[in-house]
């Protein structure tokens, strides 16, 4: 099993998947999703999405939150994945 | 209130503020709206220990100071005006104990602007289960201030409270966190600039999105001494401030707030499961709107039919024990008509608050929201609209309020525009009655054919809405910055006290701002109908008796005394009728003979009741008005009913029912009344097929509501969209119903 650090967006996350924030990507980012706890450096969970593939149900900071897929694949996270699947 | 102590309750949303507002108020609260503004305004008193009294208000539940919505605007603007006379001596912040570190960037907040700052940590009871401990010593310490640990669901704290707001002049006015710090050099200019002002409040004017204190966000930035920053600056220096926030608020927690992971994940990960599943969640979801109306139609009609009841009675009882003269008839005719044909609707109105305050409470409204978001934008709408498409089968009122957490102007302003298309319960008094009236008994496949046209019209009032939408979203020329974000509350169980609340706050609402309109027009109408200056209304007795004399009896009249008489002869009255006056039992036949003789001084009463009304000043509006709404199969007095009840379209059974009593001897229900009504021309029945379902058409899609005008036009904030959506939908209503009526008739 190899283990790379991979950089993706929330939008490339399958559900039960997480990884840090790391920064974001183009476009803005609402200040109400920084206020809520969605800042570099936290933990992120994708924990659902929705059947037609949108919205995206994430948890950051014990936060529960749902984003549409715009604002979901401008947060960019850094991943552990096994490389293998 | 001079003497007594102003506390606002401040929170993020679902923590539980409006639980504590509750406690600490009981029923001692009162619901209005901010001046200019449909932002509820809620306000209470409670009495403290010390025998002092507290003015308490709810302001609406925001994530922090930096506003993008008029109901956040709300609590900023009063923070930052010591002037306003509602400006706190105390702010209560309302935290959610497991969401403890996002609350606490408000907190952070409010304690910048210098205020005297309570911390409430609600939710108390949920520690144990989440594995929660919590350092509140240390908490209050690094927080300066005082700390409440309330559980509103188990009611413990609140005297606590109560107490820390008594002695809310021991806290402490220290900012806990130093803004300037993002930008010191800007800071520093901006306190140059204006000296006397608090610097944070400063920084927050100048960063607010909403248009908001307009005078004084241009008084900052035209100063030439400033140095102007643009939008996106400003915004990456909110990021800014909003990253150090919260590096304050770890540090404080990290030693004060612990829990233990292993303690289970609870409810949430299951309920989720099922409740968003591609299948099972939108049948549960589709379930709920069935045990919705269900409720709706069904259950409620035990309730309704007793009102209706009650109602006839008092007006008789009114009629028979009051001396006969123009107050009572006012009274039995006008104001308990119109005042029953509003009480009626509160079972009606009452269970869609229930659910839906049920539904909110719970937690399962942001699931359906999650659910449907992807299913309603392709029409321009959001997952969000369909809280407001849902309330709107009780009231669009309400629900146009509630498309204010849609953040995308262009989806909340399509939500607006097509929600007055739902089937509102103002509607179903016309429906119900003009399809008892047109729609044959009968059934298919367990249903009977009436239940089935009102499911028709329900359902063609969500097609319509979203068709609707779909045509905007294709015309509307707006580009809007969307940043849909919704958040999914863990699920808790509704408190029956807070269900309560809100099914009566609501219900009251809908009652007295319908009842007014109502009424007024119920006095109106009644004294128009019962006055008239020309000649045929004055002799209408003389008239008739002649015409009667001469003609005999109109067509109608001897056929409704035909029916009478041979349902009379038929039934087993005859055996045991007896004179009221002598008490002897007649043979059949002189029976027969009495009865016909009542029934021709009753049928004459009629005839000249009608007759007058025709004459009488409402007969002459209703015939000037009657070639426009002829062609779609109804008459002057139909005419009439439309015209009213412009104001608010339950108001057209009321007009129809003061119309039809004024001046009439026998007691009646409305609708017998209804169906006894021919049209002058054809001598037919007036409520047949076509002319009644053009009718049920006419007030499907017409707007005929000025309430919701006027909430339409505050929420726009311009008269454009609500007089577009005037114009279109009356427009769009008369050209149905005219092609409808064509078509059947």
């Amino acid at each position: 099993m190899i283990l790379n650090n991979l950089e993706v967006s929330v939008a490339d996350l399958r559900p039960g998947q997480k990884g840090v924030i790391k920064e974001f990507g183009e476009g803005e980012i609402p200040v109400k999703l920084l206020e809520l706890g969605c800042l570099p450096g936290n933990l992120l969970e994708l924990v659902q999405i929705a059947p037609l593939k949108d919205p995206f149900y994430i948890n950051v900071n014990g936060s529960h939150i749902a984003i549409r897929r715009d604002i979901a694949s401008r947060i960019i996270l850094e991943v552990k994945e096994d490389s293998t699947v | 209130m001079s003497n007594s102590i102003k506390v606002a309750l401040i929170g993020n949303p679902n923590t539980g503020k409006t639980s504590v507002f509750n406690q600490l108020t009981g029923l001692k609260q009162k619901v209005g709206n901010y001046p200019g503004i449909t932002v509820e305004k809620k306000e209470g008193i409670c009495k403290l220990s010390n025998g002092q009294k507290a003015h308490i208000i709810d302001l609406p539940g925001t994530y922090s100071l930096n506003t993008t919505s008029l109901d956040e605007s709300v609590v900023v603007e009063l923070l930052l005006n010591k002037r306003n006379e509602d400006f706190p001596d105390v702010a209560v912040v309302i935290t959610d104990i497991e969401n403890l570190k996002r609350n606490l960037l408000l907190f952070t907040q409010i304690k910048d602007l210098k205020i005297p700052t309570l911390l409430v940590i609600n939710m108390a009871d949920r520690m144990v289960k989440k594995g929660i401990t919590l350092n509140i010593k240390e908490l209050e310490q690094k927080l300066d201030t005082r700390i409440a640990l309330v559980s509103t669901r188990k009611g413990t704290g609140i005297e606590e409270l109560k107490t820390s707001i008594a002695n809310y002049s021991e806290l402490s006015t220290e900012a806990v966190i130093n803004a300037s710090h993002i930008a010191p050099e800007y800071f520093e200019r901006l306190q140059k600039t204006f000296p006397g002002e608090e610097l944070y409040k400063l920084w927050l004017v100048i960063t607010q999105d909403v248009n908001f204190m307009p005078l004084e966000k241009d008084r900052l930035q035209s100063s030439e001494l400033l140095p102007t920053k643009s939008k996106a600056e400003l915004k990456r220096l909110q990021h800014k401030e909003t990253i150090y926030r919260y590096r304050f608020i770890n540090n404080v927690l990290k030693e004060t707030y612990r829990v233990d992971p292993s303690a289970a994940k609870g409810l949430r990960a299951s309920l989720d499961r099922i409740l968003t599943h591609k299948i099972f969640g939108y049948l549960i979801f589709v379930l709920l709107l069935l045990l919705i109306f269900q409720a709706i139609f069904d259950w409620s009609q035990i309730p309704m039919d007793f009102i209706d009841a009650q109602f006839a009675s008092a007006s008789e009882w009114v009629k028979n024990s009051l001396p006969p003269g123009v107050f009572t008839n006012l009274l039995a005719e006008g104001i308990l008509a119109g005042i029953g044909g509003i009480v009626i609707f509160i079972p009606q109105i009452a269970f869609l608050f229930l659910f839906i305050s049920l539904l909110e409470e719970s937690g399962y409204m942001s699931r359906v929201v999650f659910l449907m978001d992807r299913l309603m934008r392709p029409f321009g709408l959001s997952g969000k609209s369909v809280v407001p498409l849902i309330s709107g089968t009780a009231c669009a009122i309400p629900a146009v309020m509630a498309t204010r957490n849609i953040e995308n102007w262009k989806e909340r302003l399509i939500t607006i525009l097509v929600t007055p298309f739902t089937t509102c319960s103002a509607r179903l008094p016309v429906y119900l009655i003009i399809i008892a009236l047109v729609i044959p008994e009968g059934s298919v496949l367990g249903l009977s054919y009436q239940a089935l046209t009102l499911m028709l019209l329900y359902l063609l009032g969500f097609a319509t809405a979203i068709l609707a939408a779909l045509v905007l979203h294709r015309v509307l020329k707006i580009e809007g910055r969307s940043f849909f974000m919704v958040e999914m509350p863990s699920y808790k169980l509704p408190l029956l006290r807070n269900v309560i609340y809100t099914v009566v706050e609501k219900t009251k609402s809908f009652v007295v701002g319908a009842g007014k309109i109502i009424l007024a027009i119920s006095i109106v109408l009644w004294f128009l109908g019962s006055n008239g200056f020309s000649y045929e209304f004055k002799n209408a007795e003389e008239i008739i008796a002649e015409r009667i004399k001469n003609e005999g009896f109109s067509t109608y009249s001897k056929a409704f005394m035909n029916d009478k008489l041979e349902e009379y002869s038929s039934g087993d009255q005859l055996s045991d009728d007896k004179d009221l006056n002598t008490g002897v039992t007649h043979s059949p036949k002189v029976s027969v003979e009495i009865k016909t003789r009542q029934l021709q001084e009753a049928a004459k009463g009629q005839e000249i009741a009608s007759y007058r009304l025709e004459h009488s000043l409402i007969g002459n509006i209703g015939k000037s008005f009657e070639p426009l709404v002829k062609p779609l199969g109804y008459d002057w007095k139909i005419g009439i009913a439309i015209l009213t009840s412009f104001a608010a379209r339950e108001v057209f059974v009321a007009t129809l029912a003061t119309i039809y009593s004024v001046g009439n001897d026998e007691e009646e229900t409305i609708k017998g009344r209804m169906a006894a009504e021919i049209h002058p021309d054809t001598k037919k029945p007036l409520f047949n097929l076509a002319s009644g379902i053009s009718l049920i058409l006419f007030y499907a899609f017409a707007m005929q509501c000025m309430s919701t005008l006027a909430v339409v036009k505050k929420e726009t904030n311009s008269w454009r969209w609500p007089l577009l959506q005037l114009g279109f939908m009356t427009v769009f209503a008369y050209l149905v119903s005219l092609i409808t009526y064509q078509i059947l008739h």
